[in-house]
């Protein structure tokens, strides 16, 4: 039974197809067919709720690279479902949404191609057990989430966005990579279960902390956390079902879920609960306070998104507590944040999805999603404005939605977080309530925002490129059922509290007792804080609300220039400029200055090996006498080769390496070899022909004016690499450490029937040499003939172009 | 008009040719025992074919040796390269050589080495390389 598996490749296979579905059929809308792989999908996975609420998990197989112990294995538990849910679910309803949303004159098979590659890669990274698998998955939710973005391609900010998400995604990924490579260095193996399993004996490993940071840095840039958040706001330039989908319900929720995937492994560490909890409870601050000074909805909706991801993040934080106290029965308390954080998973990809569709409808149907220029659209679209009211209502936190439920529970986990007593919460736990309160005010303000200043107030028809009415009834379909969701979820919440969240909590503690986990979800739990920080929280907002034109000055009191979005522009700029600048400081096109750098590595190298290395070693009893004729010659070269330094014009050096070459020849016949000799005085024959050929067309000789410094550092160098060459050559013939094996060459006569050694070596015993040295020629030969042979005819056109 | 008169040059040269020619295919052929060899003997050649070329003019010799020297560059390297895999014919490694020694009416004992045929193939490859190069760069230079 593979069908994990066959969820997994059947969006990418469809994807496949798509394409040719797209030119077979121009008169159905394309989204129709695509439509039925999410649904599909859906039900499949559905079909398996009754199985996993009784605890079941289900775990398939098969082989990839079994050789580095990487498989495809997919591993499907309650947390797997819930997202696998998500993903299938809120797909199909973003298909059908975009069915009406796009017209038919976009590159439609585009648009479903990326969204079912998007589809597939989500699926897979839930439901993968390999972490290397994951990653693969990860990156492809990267890439396809970027093709997504840029969907506009025509736009400067389309393309922008996707830039800088893609930059900050796969820069987390890879950070991701390395800390899963050192999960598998520390524990030797990829499958997330025996990570679970093996890991309590790696909690002192030096790797540990590193990895934990490193995994942590791709959670967070993949879930947008603080600082990494910035990208999100930008992504909102991608087609409204595409935020809808990818950057409220799914993809910005791969990072909670891999907080979830490796809480078992990593929770109970101090630095994870600091971590995980105070960066969600910081950016769950950070983006409720900025999403209210928005002007453009969907930027207003990114900036919530981020900031309800803070605080499913906070959650996490809180719940892993419990993994440090092991089980006891007072610690059972803290696996509620986990299970307060998973249901808000859930409440937050309902009305996040709702609400970004129906902006979609607004910015459809007005053409504009600015709030200066909305207003008093409530009786020109009722049914959109329900949904919307629906939507923010529960995004703030109010009765009778869902929403209300996830934030009761929030507030009751940073309570028992405040009197915790470990990672020195005594001192610092009292800020989370605090601050998790006031993003809930701030959460309270924007959420009243969407509702009011888009729908009330007066009707600018002037500002509005289109008189605002219902949009098709196909359109409304999506956002009313997630809409009826966010509502059904509030009175019956213990149906996907019992069947889905329960056993996604006993994956997250593998050694708790299941019948303690999970929780029953009561809309009505008495008067306790909880319930009095929600009446102060509508109090404050609305009185915050109402004031908001008097205090929205402090929005200008930080400069627009202190942004994280300008710090991330300027760093990329600097890095271009200075990478710019450092490339240009040494690739300067000069021949002279490469062959610098050449000869400079060579003596450097070289010379303070042999220095550093003490290699240099001087001997000169075992060499043969030198005799006059070697005397006078070595001078006879010497002069020569000093003169052509100072020669005058270019004959004299050709003549004078002439000198040096059949010198050379007389130093063959001195030293005992005929054969070289007698090659060396014909090629030195044909070299200086050539040379005083070639001589007949080249320039005339110029000596170059190069500055007295430059002609200083040439000498420095040259007399460098003269200096390493002698070093060398005496180092290495004073240290000989074996005996010559010329000796089997002096059989030659008997083994080749040569009484020449020279020639047997070379036509014999190393032929093979000999044989490509000739084709050396050979090239050298077609070379100059093609050369001169195919060069352009005068007033023809020039070859070389 | 100005006309050369090279006759010395060119009496010189028909006798010093023959001689070159003799002493090249010597080196060839005796480089196996003695100084020599198919790279200096090409080269020998090579060098006897130039001063034709100088004292007679390229259309008198190109209609005495109607050679097109850049053929002979593949041909020597297919004797070279053919005596190496003629070796895998005996089931040897790649380049194996062998010689032997036969009786020969008049010359006596002969000695047949197939590394001679290699040397052969270079010696073709080199004359042609060289005539190549320098006979294409001197009629650039003329037009």
């Amino acid at each position: 039974m593979l069908t994990m598996h066959a969820a997994i490749i059947i969006p990418f296979i469809v994807a496949a197809f798509i394409p040719f579905l797209a030119k077979r059929l121009k008169t159905l809308h394309i989204g129709w067919f695509v439509l039925l792989v999410p649904f599909g999908l859906f039900i499949l996975l559905a079909s398996y709720i009754p199985e996993i609420a009784d605890g079941e998990i289900f775990l398939q197989t098969i082989h990839w690279i079994p050789s580095y112990d990487i498989n495809f294995t997919t591993y499907m538990d309650g947390l797997s479902m819930i997202l696998g849910l998500l993903i299938t679910g809120v797909g199909a309803l973003v298909v059908l949404y975009s069915i009406y949303y796009l017209s038919p004159e976009e590159s439609l098979k585009h648009f479903y191609v990326f969204l079912l590659l998007f589809m597939g890669a989500m699926l897979g990274l839930v439901l993968s057990d390999n972490i290397l698998v994951l990653y693969v998955f990860w990156e492809l939710t990267s890439i396809s989430s970027f093709l997504l973005i840029a969907f506009w391609y025509h736009r400067k900010r389309s393309r922008e966005g996707a830039e800088k998400s893609l930059l900050i995604t796969v820069s987390g990924g890879f950070a991701m990579l390395v800390g899963f490579i050192m999960l598998y260095v520390m524990t030797g193996t990829f499958s997330v279960r025996e990570i679970i399993r093996e890991v309590s004996q790696y909690t002192d490993h030096t790797l540990f902390l590193p990895a934990m940071v490193l995994i942590l840095i791709g959670a967070f840039t993949k879930s947008a956390q603080f600082p990494f958040h910035i990208w999100l706001p930008d992504a909102m330039e991608a087609p409204t079902p595409v935020s809808a989908y990818l950057h409220s319900a799914t993809m910005v929720k791969a990072g909670i879920y891999l907080v979830a995937r490796f809480t078992p492994v990593f929770g109970g560490e101090a630095l994870w609960f600091w971590l995980v909890g105070g960066v969600g409870c910081l950016t769950l601050f950070w983006g409720s306070f900025n999403a209210v000074k928005q002007t453009d909805l969907k930027a207003l909706l990114a900036y919530s998104t981020v900031s309800q991801l803070g605080m499913i993040m906070t959650m996490f934080g809180i719940g892993s507590a419990a993994l440090y106290y092991g089980y006891t029965t007072e610690s059972v308390i803290y696996t509620q944040a986990i299970f307060a954080a998973l249901f808000h998973l859930v409440n937050h990809s309902t009305f996040k999805g709702a609400l970004f569709m129906v902006i979609g409808i607004v910015d459809h149907e007005v053409g504009t999603r600015d709030i200066r220029k909305l207003g008093g659209l409530v009786t020109l679209m009722p049914i959109t404005f329900t949904i919307s009211l629906i939507g923010s209502f529960s995004m703030a936190g109010l009765p009778p939605f869902n929403g209300f439920l996830s934030k009761e529970m929030f507030f009751t986990s940073v309570l028992t977080m405040s009197e915790m007593n470990i990672f020195s919460m005594e001192t610092w736990g009292v800020l989370f309530p605090v601050i998790a309160w006031v993003a809930s005010v701030f959460t309270f303000i924007y959420s009243m925002i969407i509702v009011f200043k888009a729908f009330f107030g007066p009707y600018q028809l002037g500002k509005l490129e289109r008189p605002g009415h219902e949009p098709p009834i196909g359109m409304l379909i999506a956002p009313a059922v997630l809409g009826l969701i966010v509502v059904g979820l509030f009175f019956f919440p213990n149906m996907l509290g019992n069947n889905l969240l329960k056993p996604a909590v006993a994956g997250i503690f593998p050694t708790f007792p299941e019948d303690e986990l999970g929780m029953k979800i009561t809309p009505w739990h008495g008067f306790n804080t909880e319930l009095f920080m929600t009446i102060g929280v509508v109090s404050a907002g609305l009185l915050l609300y109402l004031t908001l034109r008097y205090w929205k000055g402090i929005y200008r009191l930080f400069p627009e220039k202190w942004t994280f979005n300008v710090l991330f522009r300027y760093v990329l700029d600097q890095l271009e400029i200075k990478s710019r600048v450092v490339t240009d400081s040494y690739m300067t096109g000069f021949l002279r200055d490469y062959f610098v750098y050449i000869f400079l590595f060579f003596s450097i190298l070289i010379g303070g090996a042999l220095i550093y290395t003490g290699a240099f070693d001087f001997e000169v009893s075992g060499n043969a006498p030198i005799s006059v004729y070697e005397w006078i010659l070595a001078v006879v070269m010497m002069v020569a080769g000093i003169s052509i330094l100072f020669a005058k014009s270019r004959l004299t050096a050709i003549l004078l390496n002439g000198v040096l070459g059949y010198s050379i020849a007389v130093f063959f016949v001195l030293f005992r070899a005929p054969d070289l000799a007698l090659t060396q005085v014909g090629i030195e024959t044909v070299t200086t022909v050539l040379f005083l050929v070639s001589y007949y067309f080249l320039p005339e000789w110029q000596k170059e004016n190069t500055p007295k410094r430059t002609k200083g550092l040439n000498i420095l160098i040259s007399l460098s690499v003269g200096a390493v060459f002698i070093i060398v050559a005496l180092a290495a013939q004073s240290g000989k450490l074996f005996e010559t094996i010329s000796g089997y060459y002096e059989n030659s006569y008997q083994l080749a029937g040569g009484k020449n050694i020279v020639n047997t070596i070379l036509g014999d015993f190393r032929a093979f040499d000999t044989m490509l040295e000739v084709v050396v020629l050979l090239i050298a030969g077609i070379g100059v003939y093609s050369f001169v042979k195919s060069k352009s005819k005068k007033g023809g056109h020039n070859l070389e172009d | 008009m100005y006309k050369p008169n090279d006759l010395i040059l060119r009496t010189t040269t028909s006798i010093i040719v023959f001689i070159l020619l003799g002493f090249s295919i010597y080196l060839l052929l005796a480089g196996h025992n003695s100084p020599g060899g198919g790279f200096i003997g090409g080269l020998m050649t090579a060098s006897a074919i130039l001063l034709l070329y100088i004292s007679y003019g390229s259309k008198a010799i190109e209609k005495i040796l109607p050679i097109n020297y850049r053929l002979l560059i593949p041909i020597g390297l297919l004797i070279a390269l053919g005596t190496g895999i003629g070796s895998f014919f005996f089931n040897v490694p790649f380049l194996s050589q062998t010689f032997t020694y036969v009786q020969i009416p008049f010359f006596g004992k002969m000695e047949l080495a197939t590394a001679m045929l290699f040397d052969v193939g270079v010696y073709v490859t080199v004359l042609g390389v060289t005539l190549t190069i320098i006979l294409s760069i001197s009629r650039d230079q003329k037009s």
